[in-house]
């Protein structure tokens, strides 16, 4: 099998057993990479080039040399038989949102664009220590803002490798179309409102955001910080187990980082799920849509392909052995989206203050006669549409007159999202489930351009994802099959606070059961196209 | 509620954000905000139990979970040019800006 079809596991484990130099798994990603992903994302590239539209993208900043230097010393390491750390020679990709000592990073923006990081991420840090070598920094929405990775000031933006007229997915659209293109093993990425998810189903790989504190925000780039989570993105379960197992723990540097211990999330994977209770909510197959007049919220029918996988992913795991527990109502979900328009927005809003070019990043050059025309001048040359959208909707929100009909009112709906959650898991409850299995997003990947610059429909890409991120919850998107235009889709799980090791089981049952499904065999348009 | 965002408004709010805008892109901002607050409005008619809490966040960060605050210490960063390197204009050690507008009080 070729190196780069292999696992994140059994590459680290040649890798520790002497059968595979790091080196060589480095060089044949580098090659990969040169093969698919063409220029990376750059400020001012506008002109598209029909050589541009048939490349991924995934990069802002590629480190080869750094990686070298990391590879060389696994391989160093392993010649003089000294104890390796669990990803040990594994190339990972890093979303551009995280930062990394010496290396540029930019969140996707030009306000940004010239920030090296004096710092490293406690995320990375782990990895690194982990023997991971870090590949470089890949291409995201900016300051995570979006769900199709088309707001980066870095273009070319990111192109979905399934179908390179189609968008990744965002906000962690390089992370998605890195991993499932073969350039890295894994990626480090971050949702807020779905932004692992909704891109890892698009892109048809693994993707899961942990429980809220489960991984240090330590080094992110903050966008709302009761709702951002730090996860892996993976080309199946086990690597994503993996790479949480390194990432997850207790922090000094992040007070909302939990100190509960961090389990070996592979132990216990292959269990199976026999006895466990896996509930449907009908609140789950619907989608919404807000009328554009009255922005009364719409509801219809899921689309027939992803609501047929969905249900028929309940069947195979039925077989397992797992009880279906059908009709859990999560009523409150439906106001996930009205919610985090308001809290998303304000916390946005406050934490986009800090860039004014003063002390870092970029500043205006242009004349300006004070401090506040500086500001003024600098946060609008350096910020885009979409973070410049959030700003202002932050701070109107932010308003004395809205404090109680919007953000108080929408901390409740929160806490009423919750407790529909809670009520769901509850061991002693009507539903007793173990996890909520549910379809990731309302479509597959769209079109390149065809649903940005309208704000609220790119948000409501993100409807069955955001509740899990207002109550705090891990859940994961694994693959689900292709819709009838080679599109994949993707399943969503849901668990309990901290439960990650049961959302693990029931994804590798799932795999297990459909390893030989014919559309485990296609492969990606753009690996495809050149003989890959 | 539901104020519309009018022009005036957003020039408001503009100054408060500290950002400017050309014509263009203040019309295309204004006239999303102005979707976006529609769909914000369905809340306001979300009816919520009179004791519901307002959770900050999600997670119910219980006192085992969580990591004493570190002591109020001060920890100076090892190595301030590195910091001071990043800053777009300085001298002698201090961070240059523009100077603030003054007014004189009457």
């Amino acid at each position: 099998m070729d190196i780069i079809d292999q696992s994140a596991f059994e590459i680290a484990k040649k890798i520790k057993q002497g059968d595979l130099s790091a080196v060589d798994v480095l060089n044949a990603v580098l090659d990969r990479i040169a093969a698919v992903d063409g220029k990376p994302g750059t400020l001012d590239y506008d002109e598209i080039s029909k050589d541009d539209e048939t490349k991924v993208h995934a990069f802002i900043t590629l480190t080869a040399d750094r990686a070298r230097k990391q590879a060389e010393l696994v391989d160093a390491r392993v010649g003089a038989g000294e104890k390796l750390g669990p990803l040990a020679g594994v190339p990972v990709t890093i979303k551009d949102l995280f930062c990394l000592k010496g290396v540029r990073t930019t969140a996707g923006s030009r306000i940004l664009s010239n920030f090296i990081a004096p710092y490293t991420a406690t995320a990375i840090d782990r990895l690194e220590n982990a023997g991971a070598v870090v590949l470089g920094k890949v291409n995201l929405d900016e300051f995570a803002f979006g769900s199709s990775n088309e707001s980066s000031a870095f273009k070319p933006t990111p192109r979905n490798p399934w179908d390179l007229t189609r968008v990744p997915g965002g906000s962690s659209g390089g992370s998605a179309a890195a991993v499932a293109s073969g350039q890295g093993f894994l990626s480090l990425g971050s949702d807020t409102g779905g932004s692992i998810r909704q891109p890892a189903a698009f892109c048809g790989v693994v993707g899961l955001k942990p429980t809220y504190g489960r991984v240090s925000r330590y080094g992110t780039i903050a966008f709302a910080s009761s709702l951002d989570c730090p996860g892996p993105l993976a080309r199946n379960v086990s690597d994503a187990a993996l790479m949480l197992s390194v990432i997850s723990g207790s922090d000094p540097r992040d007070s909302t980082a939990a100190t509960l211990p961090v389990p070996n999330y592979l132990e216990g994977i292959d269990r199976g799920v026999k006895g466990m209770r896996i509930g449907l909510s009908p609140d789950y197959m619907l989608i919404a849509y807000p009328d554009p007049t009255t922005g009364e919220i719409l509801r219809e029918d899921l689309e027939k392909e992803i609501r047929d996988a969905t249900l028929h992913a309940a069947d195979v795991l039925a077989a397992e052995g797992a009880e279906i527990v059908e009709n859990v109502p999560l009523p409150n979900s439906v106001f996930g989206i009205p919610a985090y328009f308001v809290l998303s927005r304000i916390e946005a809003s406050s934490n986009l203050h800090r860039f004014d070019g003063v002390k870092y990043g970029y500043r205006s050059r242009d004349g300006f006669g004070d401090l506040h025309e500086m500001y003024r001048k600098t946060r609008a040359e350096g910020f885009g549409l979409e973070p410049k959208l959030r700003i202002l909707m932050g701070m109107y929100l932010s308003g004395e007159q809205f404090s109680k009909p919007f953000f108080q009112h929408a901390l409740k709906v929160r806490s009423m999202i919750r407790a529909d959650f809670d009520s769901a898991f509850n061991p002693n409850g009507k539903y007793r489930i173990d996890a909520l299995l549910t379809p990731t997003t309302p479509t597959p990947a769209f079109k390149i351009g065809d649903v940005y610059g309208d704000s609220m429909l790119m948000q409501y890409a993100d409807q069955l994802t955001v509740p899990a991120n207002h109550a705090g919850v891990p859940a994961i998107s694994i693959p689900n099959g292709l819709t009838s235009q080679g599109l994949p889709m993707g399943l969503q799980l849901i668990a309990p606070d901290f439960a990650e090791a049961s959302i693990f089981r029931v994804g590798y049952a799932f795999e297990q059961a459909t390893a030989n499904a014919d559309w485990r065999r296609v492969r990606p348009h753009t690996l495809t196209e050149i003989g890959l | 509620m539901t104020e519309e965002i009018t022009p005036d408004l957003f020039e408001k709010l503009g100054n408060l954000a500290m950002l400017d805008f050309d014509e263009k892109e203040a019309e295309y901002l204004r006239m999303e905000l102005n979707h976006q607050i529609k769909a914000i409005c369905i809340l306001e008619s979300i009816v919520v139990e009179k004791d519901m809490p307002q959770d900050v966040h999600g997670v119910t960060f219980c006192q085992e979970y969580r990591l004493p605050l570190r002591a109020d210490v001060w920890i100076p960063f090892d190595n301030p040019d590195e910091i001071l390197a990043q800053a777009p204009r300085v001298e002698d050690g201090y961070i240059v800006v523009p100077d603030i507008s003054h007014t004189d009080r009457d």
